[in-house]
């Protein structure tokens, strides 16, 4: 990352180099980044690159952090938080569990269901933070919290455990598990079909935000939400919508993870919302708003996929896996910071 | 979205073939006890420049948001080529074609100059699923529309915040004219700039004119007036010292009024007759009173 800030010359010369033009793209310095702990990684263990290996952090990159980081990214670009992100994920999961395998429902209603309040869980975010304009980072706080004890309280009152189990055992299954859980094997390595739903869910993410009106919304939002206002953009539905686009995902993750092993835990997926955030952060992603990309966030889950899998190939001691987290993120905001003021330097 | 009050009927001949584009008349505004506007009255003509002359605390702010349908004006009325209006919001003001440019500019830094240009009017292609923005028709307009107000603009990909704050302001009324206004307020718009910036930008309030727009120009600094004005209609505390054509007021006039008084002059004139270098001193210090309000 360090290389993104080596030269700049003056601004007024027109012709702007290739290198430069990658330099200010917000997913640059996480690309960087990513072929230098690859790199690293390599030197440090076969395994790291043989096809087993690969298949490893791809998946430890790709679920849930990767398909997270995407819409947390875009809410991030528009100006927002998502502390519940995490536990959103187990609370999808656990409510089509509970559902299905608790209440008989049929499984493709339960993921209906589920998805509806999901849905509504993040238009409750998004109505709040538009509403009261209070910062989202309170808001999602309070929604953490809360959803963390549902979660768990919910879970325990209808199974008596902290965990929701066989799903497996549910008609129906089989299918939905080959969707979302099942595995291609490429050279002795197993690949999880989530990685191909990952890299999907990247396209249309980074389709959106640079493609659409929306995603020209969704910059204007969180870069000036006063200007876009004077200028139409519907700067709360766009927020709201954001949101909602975030609880969806996590809708599929919380649905995925529970399919692909049949149960989930209820304390799942606390914590976790830091590191969707740490993703889009190394991605590129300004903790203001208003710059960012995609890509960018999930490059930066890669980065942490590799980092946790590529320490124990490594053979060193995990614990001091969130370490490199912690240097990583620093590296990251100072590179990001580095890249507004670049963006913003006024040639009066 | 309420109704425009207009009685337009584009077919029908006007009664007034002469008439301004906008007219303002006798519009008062109040806030509980606090009179903001009282009597005031001026008009904008196709092609010309008004300019809104005054202190802090004139009105001048208050008149802009008559004028851009923020506010509706107690008493008086405003008229649209002949006709009577009436603003309930400022989309209606925007879809009459009264396209203000606050002095925030409304702009997003972070964003590219062509991205800026169309947002909130963003032109789209495909359909269904895939209707998406379309960058290229989006960044060629900017170019174009650019260009045509005299701006050769390095790369419409920069963003916003790297321009200079006359080539900002460029951005915003290039927008405006293009969505179609026929009447552009523009508030203060070389106050925050320095000389040479402040020259660049009464440029472009003379390619909006010479383009056939009517111009409302809020100023508090008479040397960047006079030069374009066709009109000057002068506020003091709420009340209008008068509303000139070019031809009934000079610069010296236009500024002993601004400067609201004999004490600022008559502080110079003392300063002045210490002799050359207290003098110039003196001068100076009109002049910065004048710019600094």
């Amino acid at each position: 990352m360090t290389t993104a800030t080596a030269t700049r010359g003056d601004e007024r010369i027109a012709h702007v180099g290739l290198l430069r033009r990658q330099l200010v793209k917000p997913e640059f310095g996480a690309l960087v980044g990513a072929l230098v702990i690859f790199v690293f990684f390599w030197t440090q263990s076969s395994v790291f690159v043989s096809s087993a290996g690969v298949a490893n952090w791809l998946d430890a990159a790709s679920i849930p952090f990767g398909i997270m980081a995407v819409p947390v990214a875009m809410l991030m670009i528009g100006g927002h938080f998502d502390l519940s992100a995490g536990v959103q994920v187990a609370t999808a999961g656990l409510a089509t569990g509970i559902m299905t395998t608790y209440w008989g429902l049929n499984v493709y209603a339960s993921l209906v269901v589920s998805l509806l309040l999901m849905l509504a869980i993040g238009f409750v975010n998004g109505y709040l933070v538009t509403r009261t304009g209070l910062p989202s980072f309170i808001i999602t706080l309070g929604m953490f919290l809360g959803l963390q004890g549902v979660n768990i309280g919910a879970t325990k009152q209808v199974t008596n455990k902290v965990t929701v189990d066989n799903l497996n055992l549910v008609p129906g299954y089989q299918f939905l598990k080959d969707v979302v859980g099942s595995t291609i094997t490429i050279g002795g390595g197993q690949f999880p079909i989530a990685i191909l739903w990952w890299v999907l869910f990247t396209a249309i993410g980074s389709w959106v935000l640079l493609k659409t009106r929306f995603g020209n919304w969704t910059f204007a939002t969180g870069g000036d939400p006063n200007a876009s206002k004077n200028v139409g953009v519907p700067t709360n539905r766009t927020t709201i919508a954001l949101f909602m686009i975030t609880s969806a995902m996590a809708w599929f993750v919380g649905n995925t993870l529970i399919l692909r092993s049949g149960s989930l835990q209820a304390q799942f997926g606390v914590g976790t919302e830091l590191i969707f955030i740490v993703a889009a952060v190394i991605g590129g992603c300004l903790l203001t708003g208003g710059y960012g990309s995609v890509i960018g966030a999930s490059v930066g889950a890669l980065i942490f996929g590799m980092t946790q899998q590529g320490i124990v190939y490594a053979g060193w001691d995990s614990d001091w896996f969130k370490l490199f987290v912690g240097v990583m993120l620093l590296l990251a905001v100072l590179a990001n910071q580095f890249v507004r003021r670049y963006a913003e330097q006024s040639r009066r | 979205m309420a109704d425009i009050e207009v009685t337009e009927d584009k077919a029908a001949p006007r009664n007034d073939t002469d008439a301004p584009l906008l007219e303002i008349r006798g519009v008062t505004k109040a806030f509980g006890s606090v009179i903001s506007l009282a009597d005031i009255s001026t008009t904008v003509r196709a092609g010309q420049v008004t300019c809104v002359l005054g202190d802090n605390g004139a009105g001048k702010s208050t008149f802009i948001k008559l004028l851009s349908g923020v506010y509706r004006p107690d008493q008086g009325e405003l008229l649209m080529d002949g006709e009577p209006v009436r603003f309930g919001t400022p989309r209606e003001a925007l879809d009459a074609g009264i396209a203000t440019v606050f002095q925030d500019l409304a702009v997003v830094p972070l964003m590219s100059i062509w991205r800026n240009f169309f947002l909130g009017s963003e032109p789209t292609k495909g359909r269904g699923p895939l209707r998406r923005f379309d960058a290229e028709k989006a960044k060629q307009i900017t170019r174009s529309e650019m260009a045509d107000m005299g701006i050769d603009i390095r790369d419409v990909d920069q963003p916003v915040g790297t321009l200079s704050g006359g080539e900002r302001q460029s951005v915003a009324i290039a927008r405006a004219v293009h969505f179609g206004a026929r009447l552009l307020i523009l508030d203060e718009p070389t106050s925050a700039l320095g000389v040479k910036q402040a020259g660049v930008v009464l440029k472009y309030i003379v390619q909006a004119r010479d383009k056939g727009l009517g111009v409302i120009f809020i100023t508090h600094n008479p040397h960047h007036a006079y030069p374009v004005g066709d009109r000057f209609l002068l506020l003091k505390r709420g009340k209008s010292l008068g509303d000139f054509a070019k031809s009934e007021i000079s610069l010296p006039e236009l500024t002993r009024l601004m400067a609201g008084g004999a004490e600022l002059e008559q502080l110079a004139h003392e300063l002045e007759r210490e002799g050359d270098k207290s003098g110039a001193l003196g001068r100076e210090l009109l002049e910065d009173t004048k710019t600094l309000g």
